[in-house]
Parts: structure tokens; sequence; C-alpha cells
């Protein structure tokens, strides 16, 4: 495993619930990756994040990790959920509070 | 880099034959797109699953040539 893959492994495991990002949190630079920062903050669930613009090796990595070609890349328990649009969908059907209810709170 | 709705349309009813595909510019930009896609390839499918099955329709456009494209996904009523 290539340490990029190995960084992102111990990101996605050693965190219930972990970003892949454009930005940070407090400064997102893409609205997707704006939007799903909003629900999870609006969730109140604790959770980490990368910034993919500081990092290309990270920005292609992710992508090539999940394989899936876009930011951002939210995870849960080491699985992948899905990006914005399926992020937005699943917390509208009630299914994102389901996924996250038992998780550690903010 | 900008693309033609028609062609990312193209390019999915290539892949999912039966699709009913509407593709929306909806900044105006020729880069940030919506897709609305209908077909029974979508059924029984996880969003995950249905979101691979147009990445892989637009190999290599998508987080390239194509920055976003916001997808809705389902399988006919």
């Amino acid at each position: 495993m290539s340490d990029i893959n190995a960084f992102i492994d111990d990101k996605v495991k050693s965190n219930e619930v972990f970003l892949f990002m454009k930005g940070t949190p407090a400064f997102p630079q893409c609205g997707f990756s704006g939007q799903v920062v909003q629900i999870l903050n609006y969730l109140g669930v604790k959770y980490d994040s990368a910034n993919v613009l500081e990092s290309d090796e990270l920005r292609e990595g992710i992508k090539a990790y999940t394989n899936w070609p876009t930011i951002p890349q939210l995870y849960v328990k080491g699985e992948f959920v899905g990006g914005a649009d399926i992020v937005r969908e699943m917390f509208q059907a009630g299914e994102l509070q389901d996924l996250l209810k038992d998780v550690q709170a903010a | 880099m900008a693309m033609d709705p028609a062609e990312i349309a193209r390019m999915i009813k290539e892949a999912l034959p039966d699709a009913s595909v509407e593709v929306e510019d909806y900044a105006g930009d020729g880069d940030h797109f919506r897709a609305t896609i209908v077909s029974e390839a979508f059924r029984g499918k996880t969003r995950v699953q249905q979101h691979r099955l147009i990445n892989d329709a637009l190999a290599g456009k998508l987080g390239g040539d194509l920055h976003a494209l916001t997808l809705q996904c389902s399988a006919p009523e």
C-alpha cells in the first residue's frame, strides 16, 4: 500500500466520521463541500476532515482509494457513504440521521 | 474546460440505452450541470451503486473536464 493510501486508510478507520473536502469546515472552498459541512454541523456529530486542496497527492489519492471521481467524500466507520448529492438525499430521507445516530456528538 | 449538456446526455444514454436523461447547465457556465436520469438499471441499487454507473458512463470526464454534475437517479415508477 502506498503512503497516501495508508494515510487515507488510517484517517477513515481511526475517525468515526471523516470528510475529504475542498477547504476546511470553517472555510469551505467549494459549494458542494460546504453543503456536507452544513449537514454534519446541523446534525451535531463529531467529525474530522482533510483539505484536498493542500495536497495533489491526497486529491488524486482519495479519488483512487474510493474509485470515485469527485470531492467531497464522506466516510462513516470506515465505509464510503457518498458525495454531496448522496449525503443531501440521505439527509432529506432521514437515512443519514439513522446512520449517524450512535456516533459521538460534537 | 466547458462541456456541452448534449454530450453529457449522449454519454449517459450510450451506457444506459433505456434511460430518460435531462441535463441542465444550471449556472450557465458550461461547468455546473444537473442531470435527472430515470433508468431500470438503477432499480434495487444503492445510491452509491447508481452514481457509479454514471461515473463509469462519463469515464474520465467527471472531476476533469466536467467540474460539477449534480445527479438525481431513479428507477421508473
